[in-house]
């Protein structure tokens, strides 16, 4: 008998309803990961990484977003034909989430103690509920673990007296205090300065290290899916346009995006600052038919305007979605 | 302050005014087709610009589109008092014979001027004082402007109005004098507000650094910038207004009789109650009307002005 | 210590505010046309008389000092003789006073209830029949007066369907329970008269009602829309995400942010309802500050006009200072930045 993967994401559109339409935000999302793994996925800011998330969660405000198509699978079972209760089998313990912005994330009227015992709390086996001093016991020992001074002061504090290091340094204790089997972590640190965010980085990969939890790490800074991940997937404009292995992906990128976006990282030796990627995500409301990267593509053939390219197989773990290598691989259609 | 200088310099060295000026231009130009498109796009607004303009054209022509033009002013028939609604009196008469349409049509008339008069002498002044204590910001001419206009704040406006209007005597300019006594403070706290936000903008600090009047500043460069804000907030007012003269002639503040006027109508009417219970019910539904389109109207003024919503 | 700081500042304040406002109302009271003095004894008193009440009104000294007087009096409660009752301002005005914040306290607990109550239906089941049934209600509760629902309610639920009485605060057969408070209900209930209490109550329902409409509507508007804003907050995701469950993200972390702006807005509608609260008096003939205050104005009996606003302003200025302390301690972000930049 095969383990099913941990997430197995089959064509997940996702559409926006706004004045004037529908923003076609994914396109077709497929992605797969087993457990254990420890997954980038990389992008423009705005190409869907944060929205595929979020779906996975199941807390995307619908509306106005709205699922049309696609199968998001948690070891094997579809988290979107859930019901409520067994959703919440899955939120925390499952899967937890840390959010892009720290201050966005933790809400505003309610202290650090409040919050992170509520999450505790429900996150534990609800038939054999914890006492008030042990939740309270737990919270402590989470927030020591992000290497937090005076833990018993900050349960009492409130996000506003917080600096945003410890804002991101609590987020992160709280998505772990669940002790869930997948994390996922929405740019940590990108709100904060380099330094803290180097160290807020270090901190996160000990702790997944040390309680081996699988991971998915979105990110749009390349260093870091080089350091800490083993496998890559380069999302564009609601696609996943292509996947490897971490290693083969840096060393030879196959993606016209995905070249694009490597030479868009200014290097510190020699040679010139490339243009990087000309251009801009293209516009939900009417994105480009097609392959939605043709318009920027400097490779972009006769058939990328007409057709959505299939995914093809360069090697056991590189895959990639682009008309120019029809002839490499199989393609598998994708949508 | 170092740190604003420098952006002033920098700005001077890239800009011209004339360049920051004609984006400015553009800009506005293009807001307003796009304007008039957020505005139509709710079907609510159309109902309101149309009650709006039903109202003003009835209150206009009333001497010649209402049935018993004779009855709005002092027009006794007793024989024909308190008939319920029929055809020859759709919402039927009042206690001493008059018409009622007739008196609502003509009443509208008192209702509008009101709501006009109040704002035309209450929205410059406000909106000066709120000018001048934003751009005075920090000094003795914020403190003395913004004190005195939170202690008008700090009393509910219909009791001030009530109180002036009562050691005054009562007739229609004195309410609006009364009114408009209590309604200015409004204006200054929300222009202060916008005046302080702008007074930091790159536009102002250019025009500044090119040796720019102080009043040309407060007129030509903040003033324009404050207009969405104070247009939305007098087409939502003119409602209020319209509801705290009815409430001034309901207690017999207001117009005096036997001019007609919704509140005082409502305000004789509810004496008959419930018996004769049209008297009073029809100017009540005359000034929910009115009050209605003027709200729906703003609504659709501030969808207009609001930023697009994605 | 940054609490009571942030409240000894706030009330330092209003007292300034309060002070603003009785300079305005004295000259107000003084620059009306006619001599106070004249008013006070009558047109047929021969001149002696009012020249001697001029002296006594200190009407001859400048107007600071008289303003001084007039300051000294009131802060002792003293705000003269009403030329109407020719009783003191203050003993009347403690007559007709509960019977005014029975009818204001029972608005607000509606206005409270109704209003939070219809935001939370309408943001929980948007975009449904009873979230555009709360809408329609709302749009029609905020541009319609209070006097004008007082005269529906009084027709519909009065007249019509005989629900309610319309008329006073107890039926002619009941005897009212003997005065603790002024309020007739929480008397009642004091001297242990059910019968009485229930009464009351059913007297009180309509007049209540038609001040609480406006509010109610404008509440359910803004507890609607602050929902519906925040439902989309990135924290409600992450506590969602974190496992928390639903019942307790909607009833919690997603509630109390939402209320702040309520509550602020629910403050300012029941200090108003004082003002809105006379017409609403006239028509349900509520033996309230009412009737006084409009015998008072139509006399120009300045003592009581003066009395009355300042009683009002000084009532609107405690419960914005009430709301400021509940909002301070529903929102941290305001409870803190007070406390740091003190």
């Amino acid at each position: 008998m095969t383990v099913p993967p941990l997430v197995e994401i089959k064509n997940l559109h996702v559409h926006f309803s706004v004045y004037g339409g529908q923003l076609k935000v994914l396109d077709g999302v497929n992605f797969v990961m087993r457990s254990g793994e420890k997954v980038g996925l990389v992008g423009e800011t705005g190409c869907g990484k944060t929205t595929t998330m979020k779906a996975i969660l199941r807390v995307l405000p619908m509306p106005p977003a709205r699922i049309p198509q696609g199968e998001i699978y948690f070891k094997g079972r579809d988290i979107l034909k859930m019901s409520e209760g067994e959703l919440a089998q899955i939120r925390g313990r499952g899967i937890s989430m840390i959010f892009q912005d720290p201050t966005a994330a933790l809400n505003p009227v309610f202290s650090i103690g409040e919050q992170l015992e509520a999450v505790i709390r429900y996150s534990s086996d609800q038939k054999k509920p914890l006492s008030p001093q042990e939740v309270h016991q737990r919270a402590i020992a989470s927030l020591q673990e992000v290497a937090l001074a005076d833990p018993e002061r900050l349960l009492r504090s409130y996000p506003i007296q917080l600096s945003g290091g410890m804002r991101q340094r609590v987020c992160i204790g709280m998505a772990l205090a669940t002790g869930p089997e997948l994390l996922i972590a929405d740019e940590p640190g990108t709100s904060l300065d380099v330094t803290i965010q180097d160290q807020i980085l270090r901190l996160l990969r000990k702790l997944v290290e040390e309680k081996n939890t699988s991971i998915i790490l979105i990110t749009h800074t390349l260093g870091i899916v080089r350091e800490m991940t083993d496998r890559v997937y380069v999302m564009y404009a609601g696609n996943m346009v292509e996947v490897a292995a971490t290693k083969e992906l840096f060393a030879s990128p196959q993606h016209p995006y995905t070249r694009g976006l490597m030479d868009a990282v200014p290097r510190l030796t020699g040679g010139g600052v490339s243009d990087g990627i000309p251009g801009r995500i293209p516009n939900y409301l009417n994105p480009p038919p097609g392959c939605r990267f043709h318009p920027r593509c400097p490779q972009a053939i006769e058939i990328c305007r007409r057709e959505k390219p299939p995914t093809y197989k360069l090697s056991e773990a590189h895959e990639v979605a682009c008309f120019l290598y029809a002839d490499n691989g199989k393609g598998t259609q994708s949508s | 302050m170092a740190e604003q200088a420098a952006i002033r310099h920098e700005l001077a060295a890239n800009l011209t005014v004339q360049q920051i000026k004609q984006l400015e231009r553009r800009s506005r130009r293009e807001s307003l087709g796009r304007a008039w498109y957020k505005f139509s796009r709710n079907p609510l607004s159309i109902v309101g610009v149309a009650t709006v303009a039903l109202v003003v054209l009835l209150a206009i022509f009333a001497p010649w589109v209402t049935p018993y033009p004779k009855h709005a002013g002092a027009f006794t028939d007793f024989a024909h008092a308190k008939i319920p609604p029929s055809l020859e009196h759709p919402f039927g008469t009042d206690q001493i014979g008059r018409d009622v349409l007739t008196r609502i049509i003509f009443g509208l008339r008192s209702s509008l001027l009101m709501g006009v008069v109040v704002l035309a002498l209450v929205v410059p002044p406000g909106v000066l004082l709120g000018l001048l204590a934003g751009y005075y910001q920090g000094t003795w001419i914020d403190t003395v402007i913004m004190r005195v206009t939170d202690i008008f704040l700090s009393v509910p406006p219909l009791i001030l109005a009530l109180a002036v209007a009562s050691v005054l005597k009562p007739n229609l300019w004195n309410g609006m004098m009364a009114v408009s006594l209590m309604w200015w403070p409004w204006y200054t706290r929300l222009v202060y507000g916008l005046g302080v936000a702008l007074r930091n903008e790159y536009f102002v600090s250019a025009a500044e650094v090119t040796g720019a009047s102080t009043a040309h500043i407060i007129f030509r460069e903040i003033l324009p910038n404050t207009i969405s804000p104070i247009l939305t907030k007098m087409s939502l007012d003119v409602a209020w207004v319209i509801i705290i003269g009815s409430m001034l002639s309901f207690v017999g503040l207001g117009v005096q009789p036997p001019e007609p006027s919704l509140g005082t109508m409502v305000a004789d009417g509810s004496r008959y109650l419930p018996d004769q219970w049209w008297i009073a019910v029809f100017p009540a539904l005359a000034i929910v009307v009115v009050v209605l389109g003027f709200n729906l109207l703003g609504d659709g003024v501030r969808d207009m002005f609001a930023a697009e919503e994605i | 210590m940054s609490t009571l700081n942030f409240l000894v500042r706030r009330i330092i304040y209003s007292v300034f505010v309060l002070l603003g406002l009785s300079i305005v109302i004295f000259v107000i009271a003084r620059i009306m046309p006619g001599d106070p003095a004249r008013m006070a004894v009558g047109a047929r008193a021969p001149q002696w008389v009012v020249d001697r009440i001029r002296e006594q009104m200190h009407l001859n000294e400048p107007l600071p000092v008289q303003y001084g007087y007039w300051l000294r009096d009131a802060l002792r409660g003293d705000f003269g003789l009403s030329l109407v009752t020719q009783r003191p301002v203050t003993s009347d005005i403690r007559e007709f006073f509960p019977a005014s914040l029975e009818l204001v306290l029972f608005s607000g607990f509606l206005s409270a209830v109704g209003g939070i109550g219809l935001g939370v239906l309408s943001a929980r089941y948007k975009d449904t029949w009873i979230d555009n049934i709360v809408r329609l209600f709302s749009y029609a509760g905020v541009v319609t007066p209070s006097y004008i629902f007082a005269i529906l309610f009084v027709l519909l639920l009065g007249w019509a369907l005989k629900w309610f009485p319309i008329i006073g605060r107890l039926s002619e057969e009941v005897t009212a329970p003997p005065v603790v408070t002024g309020l007739i209900t929480l008397d009642a209930l004091l001297a242990g008269q059910f019968g009485t209490f229930l009464d009351a109550l059913r007297h009180i329902v309509l007049p209540a009602l038609s001040l609480a409409m406006g509010a109610i509507a404008q509440e359910a508007r803004i507890t609607r829309s602050s929902m519906a804003d925040n439902l989309s907050k990135d924290y409600i995701a992450s506590a969602r995400a974190l496992g928390i469950p639903e019942r307790i993200v909607m009833g919690r972390f997603l509630l109390k942010p939402s209320l702040i702006p309520t509550v602020s807005i629910l403050g300012l509608d029941i200090a108003a309802t004082f003002s809105v609260a006379f017409l609403v008096e006239l028509i349900f003939n509520w033996p309230g500050l009412a009737r006084y205050g409009m015998q008072s104005m139509m006399h120009k009996d300045l003592n009581a006009i003066s009395a009355v606003i300042l009683i009002l302003g000084a009532i609107f200025v405690t419960v914005n200072i009430v709301v400021d302390i509940i909002v301070a301690w529903l929102d941290p972000r305001i409870r803190l930045s007070a406390a740091r930049s003190a």
